[in-house]
């Protein structure tokens, strides 16, 4: 391990210019002639469009056009689609309806955009919206998922009787009846999994231009990835054809899946930006983020786990319900399918698994990937159920689980999946004895003294990231393959540039990634640029979510790297007129092993481009690019243990400490690690406690400002304990399983673990605000 | 925002003339409500009179136990106030956990007491004390003055120019917080006064801020948290919604309140 290479704990390049406000973001960006987008939202959350009158509007001070629907439609830009193709259980496909970029007859949540004011300033684009007479003919409206499946309940799509997308399931369900049946004890919990709204720092923006002269489009954008999002534009939306498009997503304040999809406004500004002939930027602000950015969660199911009588798990079999919203996005049913039910075996091993799902339209924004996407939903339901099971059989939680954790790999579950490499018991028993569990009962009498109820919990989490093999996600109905690309460009002084589809929106990707390189190559860390978010720089990627960077994007990089060094081995032996076996790269030097001679990195780059002096029939340059295809899913996994102490006068909680144990496979720099440990528990931490989407009966949005919806602050928060016990991971070639999600999969069960023991009542759902918590132990008593 | 003209006033006379030469105008103090209402096109003054600039506004006096405090005076400057905190520490206390820093370094006493936000900490400190609210105009009583949900006794161009109070012989505050807002879900500010125990609650009251006769009998009775724990607070009058409902407010009132007089002393 060298200072600046794998292992280091390398302080973020990145954050000179992110802690000095020298980040450039999208909505930083200016170009000549640049107007400002104001975008018309429904009022209602479910109404005809009757009429819409822009005549008053139109002749505002500063007003470029008002563009609607019909508009768009006329000009062939297409319906917003979903990727992932999940078929119902009677083997029919998935039930979209469509969704206008720009609602043409009907709008199906407050927020769906219905026309856009182009003007001067953003103020005389928000006066003419004013002006804009919409009649709307308001129908009933529903955004609870359990009333929209009402019998007479209002219909949102005629493509979806009954609102419902698609009926799912996967596993045996005949098996998992019989194996309940013949249980020795049946644990029986009814699960929600609370809606969030992601709130990334930087909200939504984008920036359309049109150049006319070149029939070519440019858009940045706040995305995760561009690549994508070029791709969905130009094949599924008639944007335009890809050469004639190039996506941009400069600095992104952070994305936690919110910034994964294609979203109307972007395709509009770009559509605005001929229609009009100017360049058309549009920010959202605060509450169109509440009200517009795809929410996360949002289910409930209905449990049962079954045991023999020497308390092994037989079978686990579950039933949810998950609310997609009003449309379908672009990955919404990959996430309560291939995303959830695929880990709801955890680290245990279970004979029998089934589950099945439903998702539902509702008159609500809709629902997509957030900070874990269907794995933190799988957590919650799995490691609440064994600790009541563990309750109520009267044993141990940890014991419960030892008993059932699955020891040898690689290991098959029910569920697909293929666990590759675990130790579940190491991270179980550094949790433990971190959090001193053994002395938490002289910690309990403590706070009894002082009128107090403390409670202590856990979670054995596990997670699938790395995300994925192409064939594998094809075969589940992927729209796309899950591969990523590297280009490794040696410049002719010897500096490097690294192009990655990968994207960086907090990650550090560009400390880590050249970490790797410097490390391989032992050249100084300022040597090496990562060049990410253009699809004009970078030659194509699939972008960063479901924690793929490391283990997909860097190992794109190693094999691009494995070709740059065997071409600059072949020079430097003909240079030193030594083998190519016998070189070696150490240092920034390539040496004859053994010897004193040697030729500088820069030498080796410098002869690569000067191409006096190459190997016979050698082509020119240093450069090379490499896609990498995983093998598997990656299998993070961890034990977190929460204690708390609750005031039963508030129903308030606090935090005493937070242990977290996790096995990431090969860390490449410990302190982004930590970070993202750090902010993904905070984020868990937030749904267990704080963070709630509230709609009222007729799909207003209750929680559109920070006034009502608790997101967690510093004070809210422990210091956290943080160890790793990791095993590599044997399927890519870094060894690494990803770790940006993990703090906020496994936290939230720990928390409310924590809270039911603190109080005595297991009914408890998230977040368990001090009313809820207040409730409950009036409940208990 | 729409356009607003801005006008900095630089005397009271000034800043009345100001506002009565524009019927759609309206007073900026700290602005901490305002100017987020107007950025959210809810509020369309045509015309903004800033207070802050005027001397006579801003400070803290005190002879005696009598003290007076410019409307126009940062609740940093009151949680600061050594002279202040010497005679009582409660307001001292209540102002220093007004909203966040930056808050506390721009709103005002009298820019919270004018716009009474229900949760708002300042009416419950000034109830609690009986403090007088002078006016360009006129001397209104505590009592008088909070009238209901974002509403005052304050007459159109009507302004706030000072608060005075006679420092009680004991007083406390508590609140709980609203978790998102961190607005006040219900505090309690009591006070042992020489014309006797006050007890008033902001937060919690369907019709904003409000004093607990049966609370205030109970410590007149017997200044002691326990002397609380016979009092039914009845949740009918109180607020529900979506992170507190009345009976977890009617708690919390009787809660906060032993948590007052416990701060007290």
């Amino acid at each position: 391990m060298g200072v600046e290479g794998i292992g280091a704990r390398v302080t973020r390049k990145e954050d000179k210019r992110f802690l000095t406000g020298k980040g450039r973001y999208t909505d930083d960006m200016t170009v000549p002639g640049m107007k400002y987008a104001y975008f018309i939202r429904s009022p209602h959350a479910h109404a005809k469009i009757v009429n819409i009158d822009v005549s008053a509007a139109k002749s505002m001070p500063g007003v470029i056009d008002v563009l609607d629907g019909k508009e768009l439609q006329a000009d062939g830009i297409g319906n917003l689609i979903c990727g992932w193709m999940i078929h119902s259980k009677d083997g029919s496909p998935m039930k979209m309806g469509a969704w206008r970029p720009l609602a043409i007859d009907t709008v199906r949540y407050v927020g769906d955009a219905v026309a856009i004011v182009v003007a001067d300033t953003s103020g005389e684009a928000r006066d003419a919206a004013e002006a804009v007479v919409i009649d709307y003919d308001v129908l009933p409206a529903v955004a609870d998922v359990t009333a929209a499946m009402r019998a007479g309940a209002p219909q949102l799509h005629p493509e979806a009787p009954g609102n419902l997308i698609f009926d799912w399931q996967i596993g045996d369900p005949d098996a998992a009846d019989r194996a309940i049946a013949s249980a020795a004890h049946v644990t029986e919990i009814d699960i929600v999994n609370n809606r969030l709204s992601p709130n990334p720092m930087e909200p939504r923006a984008t920036l359309g231009i049109y150049d006319s002269a070149e029939d070519h489009y440019t858009c940045y954008t706040t995305s995760q990835n561009p690549h994508v999002a070029r791709l969905v534009m130009s094949a599924f939306y008639n944007v335009a054809p890809e050469n004639k498009l190039r996506v941009i997503a400069p600095d992104v304040g952070g994305g936690f899946g919110s910034k994964i999809y294609i979203y109307p406004e972007e395709i509009v500004c770009l559509w605005a930006s001929k229609k009009t002939n100017v360049p058309v930027k549009w920010t959202s602000d605060r509450t169109e983020a509440f009200l517009t950015d795809a929410h996360g969660r949002d289910h409930i199911s209905k449990v049962r786990m079954a045991f023999d009588a020497d308390h092994r798990i037989t079978a686990l079999k579950v039933d949810t319900i998950a609310n997609l919203g009003a449309y379908m996005s672009l990955f919404s049913s990959a996430v309560p399918t291939y995303l959830y039910a695929t880990l709801l075996s955890g680290q245990y091993a279970i004979p029998t698994i089934h589950a099945n799902v439903r998702t539902v339209y509702t008159n609500t924004v809709p629902v997509d990937a957030y900070r874990g996407a269907g794995r933190p939903e799988a957590t919650y339901l799995l490691e609440r159920t064994i600790e009541t099971a563990a309750r109520e059989l009267g044993l141990s939680p940890a014991e419960l689980r030892r008993k059932n954790f699955i020891r040898s790999f690689p290991y098959q579950t029910p569920v697909i999946m293929n666990y590759d490499a675990g130790n579940y018991e190491a991270s179980l028993d550094a949790a433990m004895q971190a959090a001193d569990w053994n002395g938490f009962s002289a910690r309990r009498a403590n706070s009894e003294a002082r009128g107090k109820k403390r409670g202590i919990g856990m979670s054995c989490y596990i997670e699938a990231c790395g995300i994925a093999p192409s064939a594998a996600v094809g075969s589940l109905g992927a729209g796309v393959g899950l591969w990523e690309s590297a280009e490794v460009r040696v410049n002719a002084v010897g500096t490097i540039e690294v192009l990655t589809g990968s994207h960086s929106h907090g990650q550090g990707h560009e400390t880590t990634f050249a970490q790797l390189v410097a490390g391989r190559l032992g050249v100084p860390i300022e040597s090496i640029n990562i060049v990410h978010g253009d699809t004009d720089k970078v030659q194509m990627g699939m972008g960063t979510y479901g924690s793929r960077s490391g283990a997909v994007g860097m190992s794109a990089i190693v094999k691009a790297l494995d070709k740059v060094e065997a071409k600059a081995k072949k020079i430097a032996a003909h240079l030193m007129e030594a083998s190519e076996e016998d070189i070696v790269i150490e240092n920034g030097e390539l040496k004859v092993a053994g010897t004193d001679k040697a030729v500088p990195w820069f030498q080796v780059a410098l002869a690569s481009y000067t191409a006096h002096n190459l190997p016979s029939g050698m082509e020119p340059g240093l450069k090379e690019t490499a896609f990498y295809d995983p093998s598997n899913f990656t299998f993070p996994a961890g034990c977190y243990i929460a204690e708390v102490e609750v005031d039963p006068e508030t129903g308030e909680t606090d935090i005493i400490q937070f242990v977290a144990a996790d096995d990431f496979g090969n860390i490449i720099n410990p302190l982004i690690v930590e970070g993202q440990v750090h902010g993904g528990l905070a984020q868990g931490i937030g749904q267990a406690l704080l963070e709630a989407v509230h709609y009222d009966e007729n799909g207003q949005l209750l929680t559109a400002s920070f006034m009502d919806y608790a997101m967690p602050r510093a004070d809210d928060l422990p210091s956290f304990k943080l160890s790793h016990q990791n095993t590599p991971c044997p399927s890519n070639p870094l060894g690494i399983k990803g770790c940006g999600e993990a703090g906020a999969i496994g936290s939230p069960p720990a928390l409310i673990n924590a809270i039911t023991d603190a109080i005595g009542n297991n009914r408890l759902t998230m977040p368990a605000t001090s009313m809820k918590v207040w409730q409950a132990i009036h409940a208990a008593h | 925002m729409y356009a607003t003209s801005y006008h900095r006033a630089s005397s009271v006379e000034e800043a009345v003339q100001l506002r009565s030469a524009h019927e759609e105008g309206k007073y900026l103090s700290g602005g901490m409500t305002l100017i987020s209402t107007m950025k959210q096109r809810l509020a369309a003054p045509s015309d903004l009179v800033d207070l802050r600039h005027i001397p006579a506004l801003r400070g803290i006096s005190i002879e005696g136990r009598r003290v007076k405090i410019g409307a126009a005076t940062p609740h940093a400057d009151v949680a600061a106030s050594q002279e202040l905190r010497a005679l009582c520490p409660a307001i001292c206390d209540l102002a220093s956990h007004i909203g966040d820093p930056h808050v506390r370094q721009m709103g005002t006493i009298g820019g919270s007491i004018a716009n009474n936000d229900p949760a708002a900490d300042y009416p419950a400190g000034l109830l609690g004390l009986g403090a007088t609210i002078v006016t360009d105009r006129r001397s209104i009583s505590a009592d008088d003055f909070f009238v209901g949900l974002f509403e005052t006794a304050l007459e159109e161009g009507e302004m706030v120019t000072a608060v005075l109070f006679d420092a009680p012989e004991k007083a406390g505050y508590a609140k709980f917080n609203n978790p998102a807002s961190r607005f006040a879900m219900t505090g309690v500010f009591v006070a042992k006064t020489a014309s006797g125990v006050r007890v008033a609650v902001t937060g919690a009251g369907s019709d904003g801020v409000f004093r607990h006769p049966g609370l205030e009998q109970a410590l007149t009775s017997s200044w002691s948290a326990d002397a609380l724990a016979n009092v039914s607070v009845d949740p009918s009058s109180l607020l529900s919604d979506l992170h507190a409902n009345a009976e977890y407010r009617a708690n919390l009132v009787k809660v906060m309140a032993k948590r007052a007089v416990a701060a007290a002393g």
